[in-house]
């Protein structure tokens, strides 16, 4: 089983909802697929066990000695990369064109790194992660390694827990394939709203089961209601409510999951969230 | 000149800067953050076009095709594969035209597939304008849409809305920025991400200023790290609910006089910074 929690919208209270869930499933296999701005680690803490550099692009480089200075490769370049003769690795998406171009072989598409996959060891369970080169191209690809990792650590029975990624592009579609639930954590504000209607639609596409948590859902009642309407219309449950709380900054700011805060009101939604969920999805 | 507003983080009010500080710097609003793009929902503009973002994807003539697979090896993207003829996956395609270059019998030709839309329009009396992009679901490719948005923009003073994070969506528009400006929150989270906001800009050799939103006491980690790094602090947006209320509502904050000063001062700021890092 493979639940992942995503938001359409960054800082709607992910990271929050997913260390307290991996938090409270000890013998969950946890996977943060927000890999360019990973931040589970910092909540769970833990040792790092594998580390692996990681290939997740190519780009072009062109070979001063041979190169006869043509310009063939900056007029078939689509990407604006190539000026006087020399390549912008920032603009190159590795595609070979330019390769195919000259007339002198004088360019070659070389690996890149473009970031680290580890896997840590915390104190409730394994964490697959990466850190991505900031810049790099490629996010998706890194995600789908992400998972593989984690797979190495557990069998197909087990629960596996992905933070995903805000966005509904590549590297969301790579967080959410093969899932068979999607929590998806929404603010109700105007823009909370529209981002949840297109994540929503993506979720549907890859024909994964939704589940809907409204967070601060006390900030803008009105919203509130009209998300409760629109998942009601559509038949989709809403599985959580939780309410503002400063808990939650407290939390965050001590590094500690918001279930560890007695006294915490969202904590103790969250909770109630996951023991919910975690009948629904056996 | 182009000022990117980019956070490591989603959801620290990138979209509030970029829309607030627009207004009340009359600079045209470009929301490149096209997989979840909000400020038009801020700033409501009349739109006055509205237009198709397509690439080009390649279509195989069967009858000149000799089966090569030359295509199928130059592809980086493996969005063509060869099981009797050469089938081509379109959104697996970037539309480099490597194919098209590389096929020895004139085989492959190119049609425009639209991947998501450009909208134009105009905000407030002055017609401040504004542009947004929006990438079509279940599409994985925003950077054409990105280029195409930047494509539109000359010498006028702009403020770029980037996507949250630091992959390639945020390079593509950061490319060109004379100026970046990094929003975050004053949280572990907040510090993390602001660094990785900080390792791109420098190594892009754009000069940068920070803005820290959700503010309850001054002296917090991030402002404190700024500080000791000597990075300009261009402003602090408070913690408040006032603030939480608008935003939720889908207003913006400069229609209350308070926050119009103080994103004038934020805007005054960026000005003196720009001016101190160009005369360098």
């Amino acid at each position: 089983m493979q639940l992942v929690i995503i938001s359409g919208k960054g800082g709607t209270g992910k990271t929050t909802i997913a260390a307290s869930f991996a938090y409270l499933s000890q013998d969950s296999i946890k996977c943060d697929c927000d890999v360019d701005a990973s931040n589970l680690h910092i909540v769970l803490g833990g040792e790092d066990i594998e580390r692996e550099p990681y290939i997740g692009a190519k780009a072009a480089s062109i070979m001063p000695d041979k190169c006869i200075q043509c310009g063939a490769c900056e007029r078939m370049c689509r990407y604006d990369a190539i000026h006087d003769f020399k390549i912008n690795p920032l603009k190159c998406e590795g595609c070979a064109a330019c390769t195919v171009v000259c007339p002198a072989n004088a360019i070659e598409l070389k690996d890149e790194v473009t970031g680290d996959t580890l896997v840590t060891q915390t104190t409730r369970g394994i964490l697959s992660r990466a850190h991505m080169i900031p810049g790099a191209e490629g996010s998706g690809k890194l995600v789908t390694d992400v998972r593989k990792k984690a797979k190495k650590y557990g069998t197909d029975e087990d629960l596996y827990l992905l933070d995903g990624t805000p966005g509904v592009g590549c590297a969301v579609m790579a967080s959410i394939t093969g899932c068979q639930g999607a929590l998806i954590v929404v603010e109700p504000t105007q823009s909370g709203l529209s981002d949840f209607k297109r994540v929503l639609s993506v979720v549907h596409h890859f024909k994964v089961h939704p589940y809907i948590c409204i967070n601060k859902y006390d900030i803008n009642e009105r919203i509130t209601k009209e998300i409760e309407a629109f998942c009601q219309e559509a038949s989709i449950e809403v599985i959580g409510k939780i309410p503002f709380d400063t808990w939650v900054d407290t939390s965050i700011n001590g590094l500690k999951p918001i279930v560890l805060y007695e006294e915490s009101a969202a904590g103790h939604a969250i909770r109630d969230m996951w023991h919910d969920l975690q009948h629904k999805i056996g | 000149m182009k000022i990117a507003v980019i956070s490591g983080k989603g959801g620290t009010g990138k979209t509030t800067v970029a829309t607030n500080l627009a207004t009340v710097m009359k600079a045209t609003y470009v929301d490149c953050d096209v997989e979840e793009p909000n400020g038009f929902i801020f700033l409501k503009p009349d739109i006055k076009e509205s237009l198709d973002v397509t690439i080009p994807v390649p279509t195989i003539d069967t009858d000149k095709c000799n089966h090569c697979k030359a295509c199928v090896d130059i592809c980086q993207f493996n969005a063509l594969i060869h099981v009797d003829k050469v089938m081509v996956f379109e959104k697996l395609c970037h539309g480099c035209g490597a194919c098209q270059a590389v096929c020895p019998t004139l085989a492959i030709t190119e049609e425009e597939r639209p991947i998501g839309r450009i909208q134009i329009g105009t905000y407030g009396e002055e017609g401040m304008a504004c542009l947004s992009g929006t990438l079509n679901l279940t599409e994985p490719m925003a950077g054409p849409i990105i280029s195409q948005l930047k494509g539109r923009l000359g010498q006028e003073t702009s403020l770029i809305d980037c996507s949250p994070g630091t992959s390639c969506n945020v390079v593509k528009g950061l490319l060109d920025a004379t100026y970046a400006i990094l929003v975050t929150e004053p949280t572990a989270f907040g510090l993390h991400d602001l660094l990785l906001a900080i390792d791109l800009v420098e190594q892009m050799s754009i000069p940068f200023g920070i803005v820290i939103n959700r503010v309850h006491e001054s002296h917090n980690q991030v402002s404190l790290y700024c500080k000791s790094k000597g990075y300009t602090l261009l402003g602090e947006i408070p913690y408040d609910r006032q603030i939480a209320t608008l935003y939720s509502n889908g207003e913006l904050l400069v229609r209350q006089s308070q926050y119009k000063a103080m994103f004038h001062e934020i805007a005054d700021g960026v000005k003196e910074a720009m001016a101190c890092s160009s005369s360098l």
